[in-house]
């Protein structure tokens, strides 16, 4: 067996993420185009067009994803906010100011796709359902933790802040996820769960082809911001200002 | 799309428009990072990272 191992805590030094993030971002940036072509290829190709919907389910095929990924990375920045604020760690909160906009792109992508979805479906493109109003409370959350860290010039008190903000604002994520079950509403109840698929093996492979797609594009972009805050922040920190003369 | 193009291509396409949106300000906004904090040289010539060499401390 081997007795190397690798030092993780090392990479929680800007310094030492830095150059190893840029390494990544190719390789992500490839895996995320090639898993959109063959998601939206099998999606619109492979898969059945639905009896009861039509061709109008397609929709999904990029609506579950992105209401996935707005509260993955939800929870994600969460986590990131409260290492960051717990253990004074300096990149801890610089991902989760990093995650917080493409969480909000995704979740508004949620709410846009879920009423183009809910028109045809529902008759309507807005009702008040709770699981509709509890992901519109997530998107003002992702707002309010930007707008947030916007407002204070001091980034490490903008952190903490914003970590208050992302922590309380966490109950919600389970709200969403469990609101088809507890209360009575319009939103259909899940897609999937670990014991049954409520869907042809067609759409379901389309469905989390494009999720996955959606994971790695998340973090193509989420390291590539990543980046760019620490080079604003850290400009002059010796170890970058060493590196860059 | 059998009458339901407005939807489906409309969700496709403020999806496309959203994450190729947030793609390009990424891209705008490592420019100007690039005018006020120019590309650190973290590279050996053969291609290794010198992390042996910057600060372990968080």
């Amino acid at each position: 067996m081997s007795t190397r191992r690798i030092n993780w805590y090392k990479y929680a030094a800007p310094a030492n993420f830095y150059p190893i993030a840029g390494k990544m971002i190719p390789f992500f940036t490839v895996v995320t185009v090639l898993l959109f072509i063959i998601g939206l290829y099998v999606g619109f190709f492979v898969a059945p067009t639905d009896f009861q919907q039509g061709e109008s389910y397609r929709i999904i095929f990029i609506h579950v994803p992105a209401a996935w990924m707005g509260m993955f990375l939800y929870v994600l920045m969460a986590v990131y906010a409260g290492l960051g604020w717990a253990f004074n760690a300096r990149l801890g909160s610089m991902m989760a100011t990093a995650i917080s906009t493409t969480g909000a792109i995704f979740t508004f992508i949620s709410l846009v796709t879920g009423s183009l979805w809910g028109r045809p479906a529902w008759g309507v493109y807005w009702v008040w359902d709770a699981r509709m109003t509890s992901t519109l409370i997530l998107m003002f959350l992702y707002i309010g933790f930007i707008s947030l860290q916007a407002s204070i010039d001091d980034s490490r008190r903008a952190d903490r802040a914003g970590a208050v903000l992302a922590l309380v604002g966490l109950i919600n994520v389970p709200i969403i996820y469990f609101s088809v079950q507890w209360w009575n509403t319009l939103h259909q109840g899940a897609t999937f769960t670990a014991r049954s698929f409520k869907m042809a093996p067609s759409m379901l492979s389309a469905m989390l082809i494009l999720m996955a797609a959606c994971w790695m594009y998340s973090i193509a972009v989420v390291l590539v911001r990543v980046r760019c805050i620490i080079r604003e922040r850290e400009r002059e920190a010796p170890w970058l200002a060493e590196a860059v003369a | 799309m059998g009458g339901y193009g407005f939807y489906v291509w409309g969700s496709y396409g403020v999806t496309l428009v959203l994450l190729g949106g947030e793609v390009l300000m990424l891209l705008k906004r490592r420019r100007a990072v690039a005018r006020i904090a120019p590309e650190p040289k973290l590279q050996t010539p053969n291609g290794k990272f010198e992390t042996a060499m910057v600060s372990d401390k968080l």
